[in-house]
């Protein structure tokens, strides 16, 4: 079976910092896969090189078949890709039904349908009562809902979700569980996501990828992860007891 | 057959002329309207003094729209919008003063020449990331360069000016562009108008949201797949070539053309501080910018006559300070202050 998404011995080197190292993983399609570690353990750094923010130093990237490795980060959303930033980045000024538009005309060049799709979409994130304020003026959770929404209007095969729960309440990050999983389960949508909250986690991700340092520590089952020594070091930087 | 045809080529024209005024309020059409329609009347109401202030007016709305499409639309700060009025000036009068050719023919060698330095001026800022205050440092650059070039370039007359044969007319002949204010008046108001319903027909476009989300956040708008390099090579293009236009227009008001006059940076500034007084990146405050700062100095002019007040440079000093007040008081610009007051909203929902 053929991967949706896989890197070969990706590497990234910020001067004297190897923020990546060496990392292989492959994702399939209809997965929900989440890679966690600990703060500065090149998440981000791993998800810009896919998502064509930054080029990876070494190591291959491929997309579909295809590689996407040192694409920008235009050309990789064409291919299918779309992203949410860690720190929400909507257009600011503009409303939040603009905002969807925008990502639906990629493929949608009339603005009217577009616009008809964007309201399939905020109706389907519990955005569309908020369709005509001012992105600005967003809590914080309706904001990250938002990129979201953005991102699903691109029509993409394969979303990346950078730390889409950080900052929710538990209710909050319930109700975006659900969301995801219902994207992932009804529209057979391929998830990765960065995440800290297990609780995230455990209840969505198929397989996890544990990074720290740079370096894949550990991958498989989520329920098989927790128990991974290595895993537990990290993260509390104890032995296993 | 041949209705059939003809009415299936007129069709789309029909849908773009109804899809501009669909989404408009009652209460802006209205604002439209009377505007139009008091614009249209006032040859016949005021002196040519004041029809030639009002022709500088509508010089600066149409001038102001057209950078509006590269600040206000894609977040581009030119500060050297003066090089294509320089460039439009030039060519179209040295065609007709050296051969003859109408200035509406001279417009269509204009074109391409505006839009090539922009795309030029726009490739070297773009591919090579030179943004923000950089960006505006290469306009100034450009207009300056051109300023100097023109300056030594015997063909044109270099610093000597060129001057455009000036004759009685024994009416107005709008194909040569030679007659009096009211034509020239016709034909700035008409050149507005044009330029105020492009500006509303890009916006709402497909290209106009993607100016936006480049203006709001390039990096987000990238990532949204949209290929902002080709996106902003459009806005520095269309702009210069709808700016080149009033260069044309200039050269056949004025009559003459200096490089030091057309192409210094005071003439840039003049352009860009309509829109910036009456409200960056909307479609009403370039027109309100240019009555507010025309109007302005046409009020400073007369209070100052009238209390027979003449000291060297107090009028300038006295219209900073008021510009200083306008934007002080009204940051975002006159115009969205004024619409919220008047309940006009230039959303596009």
């Amino acid at each position: 079976m053929t991967a949706l998404l896989s890197l070969k011995r990706v590497s990234k080197r910020f001067r004297g910092l190897l923020a990546v190292d060496g990392v292989s993983f492959a994702v399939s399609a209809g997965d929900l896969f989440a890679i966690i570690g600990p703060n500065g353990a090149g998440k981000t750094t791993l998800f810009n090189m896919i998502a064509g923010a930054i080029v990876p130093d070494q190591g291959s990237i491929n997309f579909a078949g295809k590689p996407i490795g040192g694409l920008p980060a235009d050309a990789v959303c064409r291919r299918g890709i779309a992203r949410t930033f860690q720190i929400v980045r909507p257009f600011p000024a503009l409303t939040v039904e603009d905002n969807v538009i925008i990502g639906a005309l990629l493929h949608i060049r009339d603005v009217g349908k577009a616009r008809t799709r964007a309201g399939e979409i905020l109706r389907s994130l519990d955005l569309f009562e908020q369709r005509n304020r001012i992105a600005a003026t967003l809590t914080l959770p309706d904001r990250k809902r938002l990129e979201v929404a953005r991102a699903l209007a691109t029509e993409p095969r394969l979303l990346l979700l950078d730390e889409v729960m950080a900052g929710l309440r538990p209710t909050e990050s319930d109700r975006m569980v659900a969301i995801l999983r219902s994207l992932n389960r009804d529209n057979g949508l391929t998830i990765v996501l960065i995440e800290h909250v297990m609780r995230a986690v455990m209840a969505l991700a198929s397989n996890v990828l544990v990074l720290d340092h740079g370096i894949a520590i550990a991958q498989g089952k989520p329920e098989a992860i927790v128990r991974d020594s290595a895993v537990v070091q990290s993260y509390l930087g104890a032995e296993p007891v | 057959m041949a209705a059939k045809t003809s009415a299936s080529f007129v069709d789309p024209f029909i849908r773009i002329a109804v899809s501009l005024f669909e989404d408009v309020s009652r209460q802006t059409i209205a604002l439209l309207g009377i505007l139009l329609a008091s614009l249209l009347i006032v040859p016949w109401l005021v002196n040519d003094y004041l029809l030639t202030v009002l022709i500088v007016v509508l010089y600066f709305a149409f001038t102001g729209q057209a950078w509006n499409i590269m600040m206000g639309f894609a977040g581009q700060l030119s500060l050297g919008h003066a090089i294509y009025v320089g460039l439009g000036a030039y060519i179209a009068a040295v065609l007709f003063a050296r051969f003859g050719i109408a200035p509406w023919i001279g417009f269509l060698a204009v074109i391409p020449v505006a839009a090539a330095c922009g795309a030029t001026i726009g490739f070297l800022a773009f591919r090579f990331r030179v943004a923000g205050v950089y960006f505006a440092i290469l306009t100034i650059a450009f207009a300056e360069f051109a300023r100097i070039g023109f300056d030594h370039l015997d063909y044109v007359n270099a610093s000597a000016g060129l001057f455009l044969p000036v004759a009685q007319y024994a009416r107005n002949d709008l194909w040569h562009l030679r007659g009096n204010p009211t034509m020239f008046y016709y034909v700035i108001l008409a050149a507005a108008a044009f330029a105020f319903v492009v500006c509303r027909a890009l916006l709402k476009s497909r290209i106009g949201y993607f100016w936006l989300a480049i203006r709001e956040d390039e990096q987000a708008a990238r990532a949204a797949g949209i290929d902002t390099f080709r996106y902003k090579m459009a806005a520095v293009m269309i702009s210069a070539v709808i700016t080149s236009f009033a260069g044309v227009f200039y050269a056949f008001f004025y009559n003459n053309l200096f490089p030091e006059q057309v192409f210094n940076i005071s003439r840039s500034i003049e352009i860009i501080l309509g829109p910036i007084i009456g409200g960056i990146g909307t479609l009403f405050g370039p027109i309100l910018g240019a009555f507010v700062l025309t109007g302005l100095a046409e009020l400073l002019n007369a209070a100052m006559a009238a209390i027979g007040f003449d000291l060297p440079g107090a009028k300038q000093v006295f219209y900073g300070i008021c510009l200083l007040l306008v934007v002080v008081a009204l940051p975002e610009g006159v115009w969205p202050w004024l619409a919220r007051r008047i309940g006009v909203s230039e959303s596009r929902q």
